[in-house]
């Protein structure tokens, strides 16, 4: 078979793993635009072919409470998964909250061009730096609206009664 | 290029399901199925259709030599079943008669409280129609029917008589051809024209 193997699957790539992990974790968090546009404009014939058709299901979140609680499960959360394969080979997964095909694709895409190592840099480039930027802004301005309405409670000491 | 699989898993996947539940309840039968896959060869589309409706994650699927490869990673990829280390270990296995024969003794028979965890075989025929009789009987067939189907090994029915002693432990059979299956059950008894 001529399919590559997935970066994150190779033996002891720990790193390759990690780096993989937080630029789909970025993905999951991006917008339709911000990935449709530099797609369009840096790999319009990436000719990526869907491998299963792209699904909505549901899967277990399991939590624990604090760092040692026994695991049990928080309930449902609605996904949608698309797998992607390039024709050099490259698999594309995602998955995304909610129903969205179309963001579950474009992600699975970036996933897979992220595999090739001459498209990764314009990859974290054009793709994942400005997602980064727009959520850290995101995130900086709802602590700042809520900096704004803070109350800072403080308790007057009182005069112990011993006069 | 990794081959495809159902493109709208749900409604196909539960129209295979009915025509093997349907082959299963009539022993012997022949069921046209999987007519619109395209697995890598040497896997047939009867064959693949069945694999890709009943494994799924929490099956273990055995691959016989001949399929190992491209097939056992179109398997997994689609259903995303575990590869069973050993034939005895597996929920569902997939031989190849012409290549690698078949020892149903070597498969899980289940146990007497789980009769049910035992190994349902889908076996790779390169035809029905050819080889020599087999008379079906037992729950499901009126009277007596007949099967053919080739290349099966010689000892078949010696194989398949042991199988059926052991009820209500034993494999169930799916013989696939081409777009073609067949199910024998573990119940059905097997006996060929000379008997």
């Amino acid at each position: 078979m001529s399919t590559a193997v997935p970066v994150a699957q190779r033996a002891g790539d720990d790193e390759a793993i990690a780096a993989r992990k937080r630029a789909m974790a970025l993905l999951a968090h991006a917008l339709a635009p911000e990935m449709a546009e530099p797609i369009d404009r840096l790999w319009p014939r990436h000719a990526a072919r869907d491998l299963k058709p792209i699904e909505t299901g549901l899967v277990m979140l399991r939590g624990r409470i604090g760092g040692d609680g026994a695991p049990f499960n928080v309930g449902e959360a609605t996904v949608t998964r698309a797998i992607v394969e390039l024709p050099s080979g490259e698999r594309g997964y995602a998955h995304i909250l909610g129903r969205d095909a179309g963001r579950a694709r474009l992600a699975a895409i970036l996933d897979a061009l992220w595999q090739r190592p001459e498209a990764r840099p314009d990859v974290k480039k054009a793709v994942l730096a400005p997602i980064a930027a727009r959520i850290a802004a995101d995130k900086a301005k709802s602590r700042a609206e809520t900096a704004a309405t803070r109350v800072d409670f403080f308790t007057v000491v009182r005069g112990e009664d011993d006069a | 290029m990794t081959a495809l699989a159902f493109t709208d898993p749900v409604f196909e996947s539960q129209a295979v399901f009915r025509r093997i539940m349907r082959a299963m309840a009539a022993p012997g039968t022949i069921f046209h199925c999987g007519e619109t896959l395209a697995p890598p060869a040497p896997l047939e589309p009867a064959a693949a259709a069945a694999l890709l409706t009943l494994a799924d994650f929490e099956t273990p699927l055995w691959i016989a030599p001949s399929f190992a490869g491209a097939v056992a990673a179109y398997l997994t990829f689609h259903t995303g079943a575990p590869l069973a280390p050993a034939p005895a270990a597996a929920a569902f296995a997939l031989v190849d008669l012409a290549g690698d024969g078949l020892r149903l003794e070597r498969f899980a028979l289940g146990s007497a409280e789980y009769p049910d965890r035992s190994t349902t075989v889908v076996a790779q025929a390169a035809s029905f129609g050819e080889g020599p009789a087999l008379k079906l009987a037992g729950p499901g067939v009126a009277g007596e029917a007949e099967l053919r189907a080739a290349p099966l090994p010689d000892d078949f029915l010696a194989q398949w008589r042991a199988n059926r002693g052991g009820f209500p432990l034993g494999v169930d059979l799916i013989l696939a051809a081409g777009a073609k299956l067949a199910c024998l059950p573990r119940s059905v008894v097997l006996f060929g024209e000379a008997d």
